[in-house]
């Protein structure tokens, strides 16, 4: 179709080459948040973009910052298991077991049988919890507002209420302890977490049916933010990010801590290391999860769920340095402490997996448009609480 | 995998003259960790990174502790670094880095041109810690805002008078409020 070009526009020849030069080769800078709705928290991407491409893009962050670690340091062992909720207020269960988890190893207390079972099924949970939010959260990044992260938070909830039923609270848990849990299941509390998680399996398959083959996520996100195996490595990104890239590192299997060497499950890892994969390796995670869910509740046995000689208030370490990590939803999720026998820490460090998986965003970004770093950080899976702490 | 001091060995065999110390940590996780002299740092990580044997190819954890004098120990900051093997699935191998002093000579060499994941947390061990890292490319602080002058976990630090009034007024917030009203020259509080 030919058209005679309309009287209005700019005449052919030089002149308007002209302007064209003009901004050709400018960059232009963008800063991306704090306040813009994709950045999931007061985060900011100044990026350069060349056209729509971006050329350099470098993360901003540190607006919630407290100063998690010395408020840790000023603070009794107990004191801080609290506190320890408010990193990643997704996984307030994954947060506490790492703490617990770095207290017993630098105190060498044991847990009993009993609690390494909530552990496992309270982590479990948070598993899912997480990764259904985190796709929830993806799809609205790529513009389908509302319906998937509604249908993610419909399913959170489930999981709220149980948490809720358990220890008080939604998500600001505060439950497990240094050598076990805070409190024991009410009557009635396996059956129901039972009851979920033999519904899950069918919720997932109608969100993958929403999702997985979905042409206009595939399009979004295929190909796009590709992590190389060795940068993911060297740049220490751990969790569903890592194994996307095809790197099978979980420390649930590395580890082996708590009771997981008891249960069988698989490590899903990606082939390509991009957005996709990140997207389709948390879900296969949380069919896993199941598994180990399923597995968990049939075994659970009665008994304590505190070592009777473990003390909470007035707890002091023996001078020593400790760290402890767990395999969060995040990634690995640390605690470094170093006693020196007093009733606070002298060194209180979290090791936070969204703070360091940040790492390569830049890497990510550069030579895509700036409408895909929106979906590449939500890739991410980052959580400001426990990027600023 | 090999013990820390089986590690020093080979370290020194392969690094005639370098400085390598074990630390040793006497509770129960029994983490040792190896001290490292500031002139061989880096060419000392490469080798644990590529080490066939080691392959500490992950560098889990960055962080800094700050000893102020005390007694007849001289005032230093430590880096620690916790390092695991991807490759091998093993570890922690931990190393330490300790500056000369806390105020003038306050380097240590960097080793994000050894392990990527180190750029963040170096930058965060500076900013909270002052420690400089001659070698990081992109040393800023990170958390704290560019003007912020201090450096505030170290143990000195000494909070900035921010006191505001507080309906439920206890002793700890009264001694404030006298404090920031002397300084001030303010009469009586809200």
């Amino acid at each position: 179709m030919s058209l005679s070009p309309s009287p209005l526009s700019s005449p052919p020849g030089p002149q308007v080459r002209a302007v064209r030069d003009e901004f050709h080769g400018d960059l232009l800078e963008v800063s991306m948040g704090p306040h813009h709705p994709s950045t999931h928290g007061v985060f900011r991407m100044m990026a350069t973009l060349d056209g729509e491409t971006v050329v350099k893009l470098k993360p901003v962050f540190g607006y919630l910052h407290r100063n998690h670690e010395k408020i840790g340091e000023n603070t009794s062992y107990l004191g801080s298991m609290p506190y320890t909720d408010r990193l990643d207020y997704l996984c307030s269960m994954t947060n506490n077991w790492a703490y617990a988890l770095a207290v017993e190893s630098l105190s060498g207390q044991a847990v009993p049988e009993r609690a390494q079972y909530l552990r496992v099924i309270l982590a479990e949970l948070t598993r899912l919890l997480n990764h259904t939010c985190l796709a929830g959260f993806l799809l609205q990044d790529c513009g389908a507002s509302g319906t998937p992260l509604m249908y993610a938070f419909r399913e959170r909830e489930k999981i709220l209420d149980l948490f809720e039923s358990l220890s008080g609270s939604r998500m600001m848990c505060n439950y497990q302890r240094f050598g076990g849990c805070r409190t024991d299941a009410p009557p009635g509390w396996l059956e129901a977490a039972a009851a979920l998680v033999d519904g899950y399996g069918a919720f997932l398959d109608e969100y993958e049916a929403l999702l997985t083959g979905n042409e206009i996520l595939m399009a979004r996100t295929q190909g796009v933010g590709r992590l190389p195996a060795a940068l993911a490595v060297s740049a220490g990104v751990t969790g569903p990010m890592l194994r996307a890239a095809g790197v099978d590192y979980d420390l649930r299997k590395v580890d082996g801590y708590g009771f997981y060497p008891r249960f069988e499950f698989r490590v899903p890892l990606g082939a390509h290391g991009d957005t996709y994969d990140r997207y389709m390796v948390r879900v296969l995670e949380m069919r896993e999860s199941i598994g180990i869910l399923r597995q968990a509740l049939r075994d659970i046995p009665a008994g304590p769920i505190m070592d009777p000689k473990a003390r909470l208030r007035g707890f002091r370490a023996k001078p020593g340095e400790a760290y402890g990590r767990i395999e969060g939803p995040k990634g690995e999720i640390g605690f470094f402490l170093i006693s020196e026998g007093g009733p606070n820490p002298y060194r209180y460090r979290v090791r936070p997996p969204s703070f360091i998986n940040l790492t390569i965003l830049e890497d990510l970004c550069l030579g895509h448009s700036i409408a895909d770093t929106v979906v590449i950080l939500g890739s991410i899976d980052i959580v400001l609480g426990e990027v600023d702490r | 995998m090999e013990t820390t001091d089986q590690i020093r060995e080979r370290l020194l065999a392969a690094f005639p003259g370098a400085a390598v110390e074990v630390v040793v940590n006497p509770g129960p996780a029994a983490q040792h960790s190896l001290l490292l002299g500031p002139d061989r740092a880096r060419e000392i990580a490469e080798f644990l990174r590529d080490d066939p044997a080691l392959r500490l190819d992950f560098c889990s954890n960055v962080t800094g502790v700050d000893w102020p004098a005390r007694d007849a120990r001289p005032g230093c900051l430590e880096v620690v670094y916790h390092l695991y093997s991807m490759a091998r699935k093993h570890g922690p191998v931990i190393l330490r880095q300790r500056t000369a002093d806390r105020t003038d000579q306050v380097t240590v060499p960097s080793l994000t041109p050894v392990w990527r994941s180190c750029e963040f947390q170096e930058r965060e061990v500076f900013d909270l810690f002052g420690v400089m890292f001659p070698g990081h490319p992109d040393l800023r602080r990170i958390l704290m805002w560019d003007g912020f002058k201090d450096h505030p976990l170290r143990k000195d630090y000494v909070e900035p008078d921010d006191y505001e009034w507080e309906p439920t007024a206890h002793g700890e917030v009264l001694a404030k409020a006298k404090r920031h009203q002397a300084a001030a020259g303010e009469g009586a509080g809200p």
